[in-house]
Formats: C-alpha cells, sequence, structure tokens
C-alpha cells in the first residue's frame, strides 16, 4: 500500500517535471514569437544600422563573417590535430596524452575567461585592438575542443579494415587518410561542425571585449563589429529598443532552429551508416 | 497435483504467433524442462508463467493460464504473481549494489522493513542457494566482485528471498562453466521440493539431469510432453527423436 | 616516388604543428591569466583579495575584495542545481523509461533546442518574464538569487536531462527485468535499480551542470542585479564573478583591471577543478 502511494508519487513528479521542462521551455518560445514577430519590419534589415531603424542586417552579417572565419582557423586546427593522433601518433605517445589534457581543460572553461584572454593577447599583446579578426581567434580557441573531440571521435570510428584495405593496395599513409578515412568519418566531424556554429551564434560574452561591440558592417577584419547575440545584448541592456531585442530574439531563435535541425539530420544520417 | 495449468494458449508478437494453442499441466513440487531448438518459444511461454511478456510491445495473448486455478491474466496484480512466480535469467543480472541489499531489494519491495527480519531471509536465501559459504564475510562488498557463478547463485538466492511458490528458470547455466553448472544444477534437485521449478534448456544432458518432466517444442508448438526417461528413450513424436538424437537443431 | 614521400613528410609535420599549436593555445590562455593576474593578488594581498567583504575599485583608497562574488557564484549556482537537478534526473527518466516513442521523437529534439538557445535569448527572457514574476510575488525589484537561479535552473536543464539520460539507457536491460522479476513495480524497478546503477553518469551531469552554472555570464547579467556586496537574501540582488568582469572591464585600467582579471582566474581554477572532478567521475563510470 505504501509502496503504491510512493509509486504514484514517483509517476506524478516524473510527468510534473516533463511537463515543466518542455513547458517553460514552449513558452520561452510561445513568448518571444509573440512579443517578437511584429517588430519584424524591413526596417530592421537595412544595411546601414542608425537609432531610427535599429538594423540587425549588419550584425548578422558579422555573425556570418565571424562564423566563417572562426571555422576557417579552428577546423583545419582541429582536425589535423584530430589526424595526428589518430593516424599518426604511436600507441602511448605522450603527445596524445597532453593534447587530450588540453582538450578536455579547454572544453569546461567560460567563455568570459575566453574572452578575457583574447583581450590580454589578441587585442592588447597583439595590437589588433577591438576586432573581427581578435574575436575570431578568441571564438576559435573556444570551438577547437568541441572540432577536435567529434573529429578524434569520428576518426577514430572508422573500422581499421579500411585503413588495412587502403595500405594493402599500395596507397601511402596521406592518401588512405584524405582518400579512405576522411570521406567515411565526414558525417560525424561536420556534426561537430555544426555543433560549433551552433556555439558561435550563441557566444556574446568572449566577444565583447576582443570583437568590440560597433554596430555597423566592420569595413575591415581590424574592424570592430557586434555578432547578432551581442547586438541583442547591446539592445536588451540600453533598455530602449526592447521591441527590437525581441525581433532579434526571434532571428537567433530561428538560426539555432535551423542549426539545430540540420545537425539532427546529420546525426540520422551518421546512424544509417 | 498441477501448479500451473494452460488452455489453448496462443501468443502473438505483432502480426508472429509465437505460441500455438498450448495446452499444459505444469506439477507442483516436480523440476519441468523446456526443450527445443531456438526460437521454437519455449522461453517465450516461460515468460508468460510470471507474465514477463507484458514489458514486450507489441505482444498479446490469448487462452488461459491458471496458477493454482486462477487466470493468472485476469488478476490486475502483476507483482503480486511475480512475487509468487520467481525467475532467474540467463546472464546473471545481480543489480550493481552490495550482496545483502541485492537480496533484500525483494523483501523490501514487499514491505519488509525490520532490519532483524531483512538479516534472517538474506542469510536463509542465501544458505538455500549454496551460496551462503562464500558470501557470508562479504555481505557489503559489491555483488558485482563475485564470479559468474556466484553471481547466478546469488540472483537464485535473490529470487528465493520473496519466498515464492515457483522458480522460472531461462537457460541459467549457458554463460557459466561446467563446475558452477554442476553446482546449480544439484541445487535446483534440491529445491524441488519446496518449490515448482520450470527451467528452459539448450543442454539435453541437464534436462534428462534434473527434471521430472520435459516438454519439448518446435515452431510454437507442444510437439512432446511427458516424463522425462520416457521423452528421452522413447519419444512418440519423429521431430522429437531427431531433436534429441542431435539430427537437428 | 621521391616527390610522393616529401608530401607525406611534408603533411606529417602539418598535423604534427597543428597538435603542438592546440597545447600551445592552453599553455598561453595559463601563461597570461596568470601573469596579468597573478601579480595583482600579490599586490593587493592574496588573502584580501579572495576573503575582502568590500569591493569597491573607485574609492580611495580602493578595495579589491571578490568575497561577495565568490558568493555569488556560489549562491546563485546552488540555487540553479536545487531546481534543475530535480526537474532534470525526472525529465530525464520521463525520456528514458515513461515516454512513448512519437512523443520522444518531438521532444528530443525539443531538449537540444533547449541546449542551443543563445545565453542572451536567455537572459532577455529572464528579465521580462521572471523578474517581473519575482517582484509580483516577492516584492523589491525583482533581480535576484532566486531569479538567476530560476534561470540559471531552466539553462542546465540540458546539461543535466542529456547526460542522465543516456547514463539511465547505458544500464543493461536485464537489470530491470530482474527487478520486475521480483515483484517490483516500474517506478521501483526505476528509481531503486535503474537509478543507482546509473549514479556515476548522474553525478557527472550534476558536476557538468555546475560547471555551466558557475561560467554562464550574459544571462546572469541581465537577472541577478548585480551589486557588488555581500549576499544578503535569495530576493536580494547578487553579483557573480563572471558579472563582475564583464560589468566593469569596460572601464578599469590599471589595478582595478588587474583585479578582474585574477578574478578571471579564480573562475578559471574553480573550473579547473569541476573538469578534473567531472573527468574522474567519468572514469568511475566506465569501469
Amino acid at each position: 500500500m505504501k509502496q503504491k502511494i510512493t509509486d504514484t508519487l514517483l509517476q506524478v513528479a516524473t510527468w510534473l517535471a516533463a511537463a515543466l521542462t518542455f513547458g517553460a521551455l514552449f513558452f520561452l518560445i510561445a513568448y518571444i514569437l509573440a512579443r517578437g514577430i511584429p517588430h519584424i519590419r524591413p526596417s530592421l534589415f537595412a544595411l546601414h544600422y542608425n537609432t531610427q531603424n535599429v538594423s540587425l542586417l549588419p550584425a548578422l552579417i558579422t555573425t556570418v563573417l565571424t562564423v566563417v572565419l572562426s571555422l576557417a582557423v579552428a577546423v583545419p586546427l582541429g582536425l589535423f590535430t584530430a589526424i595526428y593522433l589518430v593516424e599518426y601518433a604511436k600507441r602511448g605517445n605522450c603527445l596524445v596524452a597532453l593534447v587530450r589534457m588540453t582538450a578536455e581543460t579547454l572544453s569546461g572553461i567560460p567563455s568570459i575567461v575566453y574572452g578575457l584572454f583574447g583581450m590580454l593577447f589578441f587585442v592588447t599583446w597583439l595590437g589588433w585592438g577591438f576586432s573581427i579578426l581578435a574575436g575570431t581567434f578568441t571564438l576559435a580557441i573556444m570551438i577547437l575542443p568541441l572540432i577536435l573531440r567529434t573529429a578524434e571521435e569520428s576518426l577514430k570510428a572508422v573500422p581499421d579494415a579500411y585503413r588495412e584495405g587502403a595500405f594493402g593496395l599500395g596507397a601511402g599513409r596521406l592518401r588512405t587518410v584524405f582518400r579512405i578515412v576522411l570521406p567515411a568519418a565526414a558525417p560525424g566531424i561536420l556534426a561537430g561542425v555544426i555543433l560549433a556554429v551552433g556555439r558561435i551564434v550563441g557566444e556574446t560574452a568572449a566577444l565583447i571585449y576582443t570583437a568590440g561591440t560597433v554596430a555597423q558592417i566592420p569595413e575591415s577584419l581590424m574592424a570592430s563589429g557586434r555578432t547578432l547575440s551581442v547586438h541583442m545584448y547591446a539592445l536588451s541592456s540600453e533598455g530602449l529598443y526592447t521591441g527590437q531585442a525581441y525581433a532579434t530574439a526571434v532571428v537567433l531563435l530561428v538560426l539555432v532552429a535551423g542549426i539545430n535541425t540540420l545537425s539532427a539530420a546529420l546525426a540520422k544520417k551518421i546512424g544509417e551508416g | 497435483m498441477e501448479k500451473f495449468r494452460l488452455s489453448d494458449v496462443s501468443l502473438w508478437y505483432n502480426d508472429f504467433k509465437a505460441l500455438k494453442d498450448i495446452t499444459m499441466d505444469i506439477a507442483a513440487n516436480e523440476v519441468t524442462a523446456f526443450i527445443g531448438p531456438s526460437g521454437c518459444g519455449k522461453s517465450t511461454l516461460l515468460k508468460s508463467l510470471n507474465r514477463m511478456n507484458d514489458l514486450v510491445e507489441g505482444c498479446r495473448i490469448t487462452g488461459s493460464i491458471q496458477l493454482d486455478g486462477q487466470d493468472i491474466y485476469k488478476d490486475p496484480n502483476i507483482n503480486g504473481l511475480r512475487k509468487r512466480v520467481g525467475m532467474v535469467f540467463q546472464k546473471p543480472n545481480p543489480f550493481p549494489m552490495s550482496i545483502y541489499d541485492n537480496i533484500a531489494f525483494g523483501p523490501r519491495t514487499h514491505g519488509v522493513k525490520s532490519r532483524l527480519m531483512l538479516d534472517d531471509l538474506v542469510e536463509k536465501a542465501l544458505r538455500d542457494a549454496a551460496v551462503w559459504e562464500e558470501t557470508k564475510d562479504r555481505l557489503k562488498k559489491s555483488a558485482l566482485s563475485l564470479s559468474g557463478g556466484q553471481q547466478q547463485r546469488l540472483c537464485i538466492a535473490r529470487a528465493l528471498a520473496v519466498e515464492p511458490q515457483v522458480l522460472l528458470m531461462d537457460e541459467p547455466t549457458s554463460a557459466l562453466d561446467p563446475i558452477s553448472t554442476s553446482k546449480i544444477e544439484e541445487l535446483v534437485t534440491q529445491l524441488k521440493e519446496r518449490y515448482t521449478i520450470v527451467i528452459v534448456t539448450h543442454n539435453m544432458q541437464q534436462a534428462t539431469r534434473i527434471s521430472d518432466k520435459t516438454a519439448f517444442f518446435l515452431l510454437g508448438e507442444l510437439v512432446e510432453y511427458g516424463k522425462t526417461e520416457q521423452v528421452f528413450s522413447l519419444p512418440r513424436d519423429k521431430r522429437c527423436e531427431d531433436y534429441i538424437t542431435g539430427r537437428f537443431g | 616516388m621521391r616527390e610522393q614521400s616529401l608530401r607525406e613528410n611534408l603533411m606529417k609535420a602539418v598535423f604534427l604543428t597543428s597538435a603542438l599549436i592546440s597545447i600551445l593555445t592552453v599553455a598561453l590562455i595559463c601563461l597570461f591569466l596568470f601573469a596579468n593576474g597573478i601579480p595583482a593578488m600579490g599586490k593587493i594581498g592574496f588573502f584580501r583579495f579572495l576573503l575582502g567583504r568590500e569591493w569597491s575599485p573607485s574609492d580611495l583608497p580602493p578595495a579589491f575584495g571578490i568575497l561577495p562574488m565568490m558568493l555569488g557564484s556560489l549562491y546563485v549556482t546552488a540555487g540553479s542545481i536545487l531546481i534543475g537537478v530535480p526537474i532534470g534526473i525526472f525529465t530525464a527518466v520521463f525520456l528514458a523509461k515513461v515516454c512513448p516513442k512519437p512523443l520522444y521523437r518531438v521532444l528530443k529534439p525539443a531538449v537540444d533546442l533547449l541546449a542551443g538557445i543563445p545565453s542572451v535569448v536567455y537572459g532577455f527572457f529572464g528579465l521580462v518574464t521572471i523578474v517581473p514574476m519575482v517582484r509580483r510575488m516577492f516584492g523589491g525589484n525583482g533581480s535576484s538569487i532566486l531569479a538567476a537561479s530560476l534561470l540559471l535552473g531552466l539553462m542546465i536543464l540540458p546539461t543535466i536531462i542529456g547526460i542522465t539520460e543516456s547514463a539511465i539507457r547505458a544500464v543493461p536491460g536485464e537489470l530491470y527485468d530482474g527487478a520486475v522479476a521480483l515483484g517490483a513495480s516500474h517506478e521501483r524497478a526505476v528509481f531503486r535499480v535503474l537509478l543507482p546503477a546509473a549514479k556515476s553518469g548522474i553525478l557527472a551531469a550534476v558536476v557538468l551542470g555546475i560547471g555551466r552554472a558557475i561560467g554562464e555570464t550574459m544571462a546572469v547579467i541581465m537577472v541577478a542585479g548585480n551589486q557588488a556586496r555581500m549576499p544578503e537574501g535569495i530576493l536580494k540582488g547578487v553579483r557573480t564573478l563572471t558579472a563582475n568582469i564583464v560589468l566593469e572591464m569596460g572601464y578599469a585600467a590599471e589595478l582595478h583591471r588587474e583585479a578582474l582579471i585574477a578574478t578571471g582566474v579564480v573562475l578559471f581554477v574553480f573550473i579547473l577543478l569541476i573538469n578534473l572532478l567531472f573527468s574522474a567521475l567519468r572514469k568511475e563510470g566506465r569501469s
């Protein structure tokens, strides 16, 4: 009898927790959409930002630019490191342990610490100033462990029989890696890259003191610029443009949903093999 | 005295008919062995006896299975049924907790709280399952530290601790070495004095060694059922003879 | 032939260089943070920095005690764990053991979405819904430890749910069957056998959740009030370590600036300890 009461309570708690979790998510999305969509106007997408139109287009363009540049730095670095670890390093190589420790250390660091480092190193020490370049390098370091880890896992998941088959045909190690192993590991690596895109799009703290907060389309890599997330933070902390902040939130949500859909589709593809 | 009375039991997994009109009685305080090639339905039938099949999605059963004259599929108290009808699985599945807590899990489930009573139940169950001597000094140690054979006897003890009337055993020795196997067989013959035992086995010798009755299944049908000596020495059905003489299976 | 082996060696060098650069970044991060932060601690006084109860950088003489912010981070994190962990674990049980498959196909992506929403969006949402709600229900101005805990509790849910769910799924199904065969109900089998069996995974989820909550910056800034004083109650505002850095870095100079970097060092060390704990737990889970 007592057990029955406990069971019922646990059952209720389980359903309640799920209802709370998904209710909160649903409420958040519905609230932002309801408040934000009415504020989406053509003027929000003007090419130049000014205090009249509060355009988010420059921030959107900066976001795309930041994503592309950060990936351009981090993906080769992370992928090549993973290739070294999986395909070249000998068993028990102390470098492997060191890189793994590195990735583990890097992966939990809060983004504001990356931001501090970026400010100290790229902005001040290298003298780049608040610039897209400093921002993207900071973000590249931030997403490096993610890329590295997913790439390493995908490479490891490729069966050794593939490699042996290629070696058996007289292919060199390099050819084996690029023609046989990488194509087989591609979906997993791509999934990691997409996750990284999501992190970049959502990042704020690491960018404020590296890329700065100028609201225009940056004229060069050495110019300051703000991504959508930074833009949204600026709008809501100024407190003058609540409507536009809602609209920006809608755009961010749509971006994130798109990125998630893409990665889910990829994950499905990996699952099917 | 029959413990179970099955009449016209059929079972479907979605569209696949896994058991076909099984009618049989299972006697109390005897060991009944279910034999037959893989996929013949013997494990499925065993799991129908304590309604473990209810956990399988798309599983449907018709006919009636009576335990002591009561249809078990009409009784809403499934957990009470499973208390009366214990089960030992193919692979030892001790919970990742101490030996003591493994055994005490069942009694606690059914409301036993008193430490003294639990202590008694644990010792008795472990003794009955012939694993007390090996475990009495390490009751607080993890059950996963035991060897495979000891783990299986622990699982038997765990089933006995809820004081069931019936013990269902689903190939209990298939994952064990010969020495552990013989210990468990010995245990089964001792336990039948107090329990009704139904055992699924792949091993013909095992069936002849420990069972009183043997049922041979093929493609979901009960082909032959009778006293073990008779089934193995003078099978009535050609297919059963072919199987036990090793011509297929 | 020679050309081929040249290319092989060249690329091998490229791969090795990449690995070295990856290691170098961590070394650089440590070097720059510590080189800029440690001297400040020395100048302020190690214990006066860590245990000082007053942070007033513009006073004469300035005071740089980060104890209020450490406690702020601690309280907000503890609050979010109190809220997020039970809800997260029960939701994970729901996903792994209760919810029907068609529903799961909708809810799983929903958890991923929860994880993907940028922290500014969370912060903004907290600012326009949670803060006014706390204000209406309990008075005060709403920006408070409570508001921050509620919001962070929501934000760490996907971390808790994701890791806990896979830990539960990793428990062999035989254990569930074994419990049920003893007459245990579904709930008892799940909560008394499966969850204990998954405990190291669940603990890892909690540790990672703590890490996320301590490190969260933008969302907390928008709802916590950010007063640099000793915490006075859960309905009062508070400032976290992360918020301290972002709020003042824009105009800080000299020792003030270094003190902020030292705040970052403290945060960094916290997270390193949590990481160590996390990987230790994961190793235990595997063995």
